[in-house]
Formats: C-alpha cells, sequence, structure tokens
C-alpha cells in the first residue's frame, strides 16, 4: 500500500466524520496559531524596536552626565551638571579623525505664540551641526549658523506640524514668534519626518543652544553630547578617546569617579536583539507546551479511534493486512490530522497576526507586519513530528488487535 | 493436497476459565472440492473455519495447508496467506461503511500490492460478474442484504483465492438471496475454486458435494451428499 493511498484513506476518515476531526484538531490549531502569532508579533516588534535605533543611527556615540553605574541621578531628582558646553568644545578640539561631527543638547517644554495661535511644545537648544546628527532635512529656509550659535542670536527652527499649527498654509520664514516673552525670528521649517519612540520632531523646535541655555532655561550646562564616528567599526576606539578627554577635562583618574557616561546605540542595538530573542524564545515556548497538549490530546482521540473501529481493522487484517500496514494506516491518519491542523493553524496565525498589524497601524505606530519563514517551516515540522510521536501509540494498539476478536465485535 | 488436518484441537482460555472447543479432528480437503462443514450452534464450527483460513492458531495437533505446516509461519506470512489464498465470506458481510461498493471489492488489493488501475479493473470485472456493475459508487450501506453478500463475495474472489470460506453466507438472507448466493457457489466451484461452507442447516448444507458434520468439537460423520441440491436446476427460485 502507497503511502499516498494510506493519506487518501485517512482523510476519507476525516471527512465521514467532520465535527469529531475538527475537534481532534483544535488543540493542534490553537498551539500552532498560538506559536506562529508569537513568533510574528515577536519579530515584530523587534523588528520596530531596531528599526527605532536606527533612526537614532549606529554610528553615534552619547555622552550623558552623571555615572551610569549607581542609580540614575536623574531618578533621585537630582539635576546632573556636569556635562558643560565646553567639554564638546574639547572634544572637537582633539581633531580626531575618527570624529565626524558633534552636536549638544539641552531640552525644555516651553509654549510658542504667534499671533493669535499658541502651542505648548517641547523644543531643543543645539549646535550647527544638529541637523546631521539628527538626520533631518529643511524643507524652508535654512538652519542657523555657528555665529548665530555662538552669539545668542534669537533665531528658531519649526519642525512642520508646528510650522502648519501656527501659520498654516502661510510661509513662516521671517516671522516673529514668542517663546518665554521673547521674541525670536522664524528662520526655517524642517521636512517632515514621521514621530518615533524617542521623539517627535515635526512637534518641536530648535534654537541655537547658547540662546536656550541662557535666555530660555538659564543653565550653564547640557543634557546630551551626541557624537558621530567616522565608520561604525571605530566607536569602541572613539569611546575610549571621548573619555580620556573628559577625564583629563574634569580631572578625573578612576573609573568610579567619572560624572559622565558614553554609550554607543550599536552596542544598544545588540541588547535589544539580546532581549527580544530571549522574549520570543520564552513565549514560543510557552505555545510549544500548548502544542505538546494537543498532542496528547490527539493521542487520546485516535485510541478511542481504534477502540471504536476494531472490527474494521479486523476485517483489514482478515483480508491480508499486516501489522506493519496497519501501523502505517493509523500512524499516517495521525499525521494527516496534525499536519491539516498545523497548516489551518498556521493560516489563522498569518490571519490573526495580520489583524493585530492593521490595528497597531491603525492605532497610529509604525509597526510592521513580519511572518519569519522558519516560523511556518518550524510550525509544519512540530505538528508532523507530533502526530508521529502521539500516533504511535494508537497505532500499535490497531495492528495488535487479534482479527478474530476483531471480527467478533460488533 | 490442499488441506489436510491432523488430530486438531482448540482451546481459549481467558484467564482461569479455559473453553475446549475442537477435541482433536482430522480430515483433508482437496483442490476444486465444495465441502460443508455443520454443526449445532456452538458446535465449533466457526473456530474450525477460523483456524483453516489462518484467523486463529491451533491449540494442539496438524494443520498443513499445501504441504506447509501453518503453525510455523510468522504473523507476516499469516497475513499474506489471508489475502491471497483465502477469500471469506462472512454472516454479516463485514463491509465497510466509509468505502464505496467498488473500494470494498478491492480492499484486499491494496494490501497485496496491485496497482490502482489495475485494482479497479478486477473489481469491475468481478461486481459485474455477481450482477452489480450498476452499483459500483454505492455506499454498502444502501445496499440489500443480498446486494451486500453478492458485493462480499466478489471481495472474497479479488485476489484470486485457493479456498473460499463462507461461514453462514445465506444466514442473514431471505431464501430468494440466499438460493443466489448458493448458486454463485456452485458456479464457481463448476470453474474450479474450492469452496468450504459453514451452516447449521442440512439443506444448505447439501449444496456441497461433501458434509463434514461435527457436534461438541468432534466429527460425527464424514460423507458425500446423496441427493445433492442444485441451484441452476431449480427454476422456481432462479427467476
Ligand atoms: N474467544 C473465545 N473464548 C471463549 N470461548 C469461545 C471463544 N470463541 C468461541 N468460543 C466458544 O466456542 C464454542 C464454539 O463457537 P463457534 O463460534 O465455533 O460455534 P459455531 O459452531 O460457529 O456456532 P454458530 O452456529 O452459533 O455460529 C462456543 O461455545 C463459543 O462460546
Ligand atoms: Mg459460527
Amino acid at each position: 500500500m502507497s503511502i499516498f493511498e494510506s493519506i487518501k484513506i485517512s482523510i476519507q476518515m476525516l471527512l465521514k466524520n467532520k465535527m469529531q476531526s475538527f475537534l481532534t484538531m483544535l488543540g493542534i490549531i490553537i498551539g500552532v496559531m498560538a506559536v506562529v502569532i508569537v513568533m510574528s508579533v515577536g519579530a515584530s516588534s523587534q523588528e520596530f524596536i531596531l528599526n527605532e535605533v536606527k533612526t537614532i543611527g549606529t554610528d553615534l556615540i552619547g555622552v550623558l552626565p552623571g555615572n551610569s553605574k549607581g542609580a540614575p541621578s536623574s531618578a533621585m531628582g537630582i539635576v546632573n551638571t556636569s556635562l558643560k558646553y565646553e567639554d564638546g568644545e574639547k572634544i572637537l578640539n582633539q581633531n580626531n579623525s575618527n570624529i565626524d561631527t558633534l552636536a549638544m543638547y539641552v531640552q525644555g517644554n516651553t509654549k510658542i505664540i504667534a499671533g493669535e495661535n499658541d502651542l505648548n511644545i517641547s523644543f531643543s537648544g543645539s549646535t550647527e551641526n544638529y541637523m546631521i546628527i539628527q538626520k533631518v532635512e529643511i524643507a524652508e529656509g535654512r538652519f542657523y549658523t555657528k555665529e548665530e550659535e555662538k552669539n545668542y542670536s534669537r533665531v528658531v527652527v519649526l519642525g512642520s506640524k508646528v510650522a502648519k499649527d501656527l501659520f498654516g498654509d502661510q510661509s513662516p520664514i521671517g516671522e516673529k514668534v514668542k517663546i518665554k516673552d521673547l521674541s525670536f525670528k522664524v528662520i526655517g521649517v524642517f521636512k517632515e519626518k514621521g514621530s518615533s519612540l524617542t521623539q517627535d520632531q515635526d512637534n518641536s523646535i530648535v534654537v541655537p543652544i547658547k540662546t536656550a541655555q541662557k535666555l530660555l532655561l538659564g543653565i550653564d550646562y547640557i543634557n546630551l553630547m551626541r557624537i558621530k564616528v567616522v565608520d561604525e567599526s571605530l566607536i569602541d576606539e572613539t569611546k575610549e578617546d571621548i573619555r580620556s578627554v573628559l577625564r583629563e577635562s574634569h580631572n578625573i583618574d578612576n573609573e568610579d569617579e567619572e560624572d559622565f557616561t558614553i554609550n554607543a546605540t550599536a552596542t544598544a542595538l545588540e541588547s535589544i536583539e539580546a532581549i527580544t530573542n530571549a522574549m520570543t524564545l520564552f513565549l514560543v515556548a510557552v505555545s510549544a507546551i500548548s502544542l505538546i497538549v494537543g498532542g496528547f490530546g490527539i493521542m487520546n482521540i485516535m485510541l478511542a479511534t481504534v477502540e471504536e473501529r476494531i472490527s474494521e481493522i479486523g476485517l483489514r487484517k482478515a483480508l491480508g493486512a499486516k501489522e506493519s500496514q496497519i501501523i502505517s494506516q493509523f500512524l499516517i491518519e495521525t499525521i494527516v490530522i496534525t499536519f491539516l491542523s498545523g497548516l489551518i493553524g498556521i493560516i489563522l496565525g498569518i490571519f490573526v497576526s495580520f489583524i493585530i498589524y492593521e490595528v497597531i497601524i491603525l492605532l497610529g505606530t509604525n509597526w510592521f507586519f513580519i511572518i519569519p519563514f522558519w516560523s511556518v517551516i518550524f510550525a509544519a515540522f512540530v505538528s508532523i513530528g507530533i502526530g508521529l510521536i502521539f500516533g504511535i501509540a494508537p497505532a500499535r494498539k490497531a495492528s495488535k488487535l487479534d482479527p478474530i476478536e476483531a471480527l467478533r465485535y460488533e | 493436497m490442499l488441506i489436510k488436518v491432523n488430530n486438531l484441537e482448540k482451546q481459549f482460555s481467558n484467564g482461569e476459565v479455559v473453553t475446549k472447543v475442537l477435541h482433536g479432528v482430522s480430515f483433508n480437503i482437496e483442490k476444486g472440492e465444495f465441502v460443508s462443514i455443520m454443526g449445532p450452534s456452538g458446535s465449533g464450527k466457526s473456530t474450525l473455519m477460523h483456524i483453516l483460513g489462518f484467523l486463529d492458531k491451533l491449540s494442539s495437533g496438524e494443520y498443513l495447508f499445501e504441504g506447509e505446516d501453518v503453525s510455523k509461519l510468522t504473523p507476516d506470512e499469516l497475513a499474506e496467506k489471508r489475502g491471497k489464498k483465502v477469500g471469506f465470506i462472512f454472516q454479516s458481510f463485514n463491509l465497510l461503511s466509509t468505502l464505496t461498493v467498488l473500494e470494498n471489492v478491492t480492499l484486499p488489493l491494496i494490501y497485496s500490492n496491485v496497482k490502482e488501475k489495475d485494482r479497479e479493473k478486477i473489481g469491475k470485472d468481478l461486481l459485474e460478474r455477481v450482477g452489480l456493475s450498476h452499483r459500483l459508487d454505492y455506499n454498502p450501506n444502501k445496499l440489500s442484504g443480498g446486494e451486500k453478500q453478492r458485493v462480499a463475495i466478489a471481495r472474497a474472489l479479488v485476489n484470486n483465492p485457493e479456498v473460499i470460506f463462507a461461514d453462514e453466507p445465506t444466514g442473514n438472507l431471505d431464501s430468494k438471496s440466499g438460493f443466489q448466493v448458493m448458486k454463485i457457489l456452485q458456479d464457481l466451484n463448476e470453474k474450479g475454486n474450492t469452496i468450504i461452507l459453514v451452516t447449521h442447516e442440512r439443506i444448505t448444507a447439501e449444496y456441497a458435494k461433501r458434509i463434514i458434520n461435527i457436534k461438541d468439537g468432534l466429527i460425527i460423520s464424514d460423507e458425500k451428499v446423496v441427493n445433492r441440491q442444485i441451484a441452476k436446476d431449480n427454476n422456481e427460485l432462479l427467476k
């Protein structure tokens, strides 16, 4: 008897008892579906997070005030003032050939007024290289110059949404806006960028860093420094260069006393990947358990089926079926059931993942629809494997039936 | 010699309880014979037939089929003999309702590895011989008892067996259908098939050429049929 024939017999059996077959299959369907969904959502969220990090750039080094070891001071309400504008200047003055550019930042929130309109927004004070580091472009007008950065110019570049909310379709270039009762001149508008996890570029404004420090915030320190290296491979080396400049500048000679933290998005990326992988693996393991439970369900039902079909099995043996042929018939029957369940589970899993994707997109997040190819292969093989493992006991039981006993049984 | 049985005994043991059914029977059956095994209910007819048909094992004694000691056969060899050497016709038809009439007939061919195309042809030819070529795709449940038994006969013939065993083949049939079945069996015997018929009725047994009469697991007589029933001479029931 060919495998093809056995499969045909199995499908006939399944169709004969549609409702029972469906209930038999349910456990596996749900298990496989769960695996596919978990893997899809896992892969999608990983892609989402990585994408967010990548928009910042993987060739960037960040420098924050305060020591990363021990509790973060900001969490305890302490403002860390250890990083200064001059620190950035010193790094730049090294003329380190690994360093492409550097930008410094201060941040705050404010109200901005233009004529009748006003908005509450967040603002950044930054240096002239802001646009390179942030990967933004000017849609209209220009960005401020080094001179304007240094001499406390009251100029502002608006995010696309801010420009639209304040000025509608009119060009804001050259117009005056009021920030904290001071008059600023609009010199540029950024191109639309879309929001990301870390920043809503379109809904914020940028002014020269010194202007922000002195006129808007009244501080003499900076919140953040970002350094772009020439090539990603130089990150570790450059981090050490920066560390030595800052140690010298702050008169520090051991690690525990460092009042700054240097980190790199590239390393952050790796750890994010590792974390999301671990998370996905965990969830897959959880859904795999439901698959095993489904497997036991199938085994029980197949054992009951053997009981129901004693006379059929006896007849088949009386007509010349060998034990091995009965075993393969029942085994193939179980595998066909689990494989079909797997197939249905995969299709439903993809379908549900797609719905999840659609819903998240509707909620306004830049989500991804990813079905990892290997998750489908994995689910298919696992469901066949379950049929193989849990089909053995019923198949053996059927093959060992005595043909007479089976024929007598009515 | 097709079948040679020597002092065959059979007992069933269910735990403590041992039931002795056959107490030592001996006989020979030649190729081409038509033998009835007759006896009252519980006398051990079916038990004997199951042993002869490789469905059950003897407890002691000897059973040679075509000169081969059946007790020495492996389970796979027994399965092969069941598939190729013998055909069974049961009182309760034993057709599978999950299969069509044609598929039921060709089922034994699956296990003897005949290709699907050839199977179909063999099955159709046989169903034509038993007058059921218009019922190929029927579900067996939709057939009358007589038709069911004719399907079972076609199935029994499908592997061109040496012997056809029929255990009370007319037991569930009205007299006319029963008669038709007996006619087919006699026709087959004319063409050279060996037939072993199990029955408790003398009238049915007399369609055979020889009757082995058993009672309480022992042969009480083994003789030729003098006034044989000939199906094709019975004009009344032939219509
Ligand atoms: N598996 C078994 N275990 C115990 N006893 C059995 C078993 N099979 C058959 N018997 C007994 O053996 C005896 C003979 O049974 P068998 O079926 O051979 O009778 P039979 O002559 O075919 O009767 P009938 O005409 O009613 O079919 C009966 O008493 C029956 O109860
Ligand atoms: Mg009987």
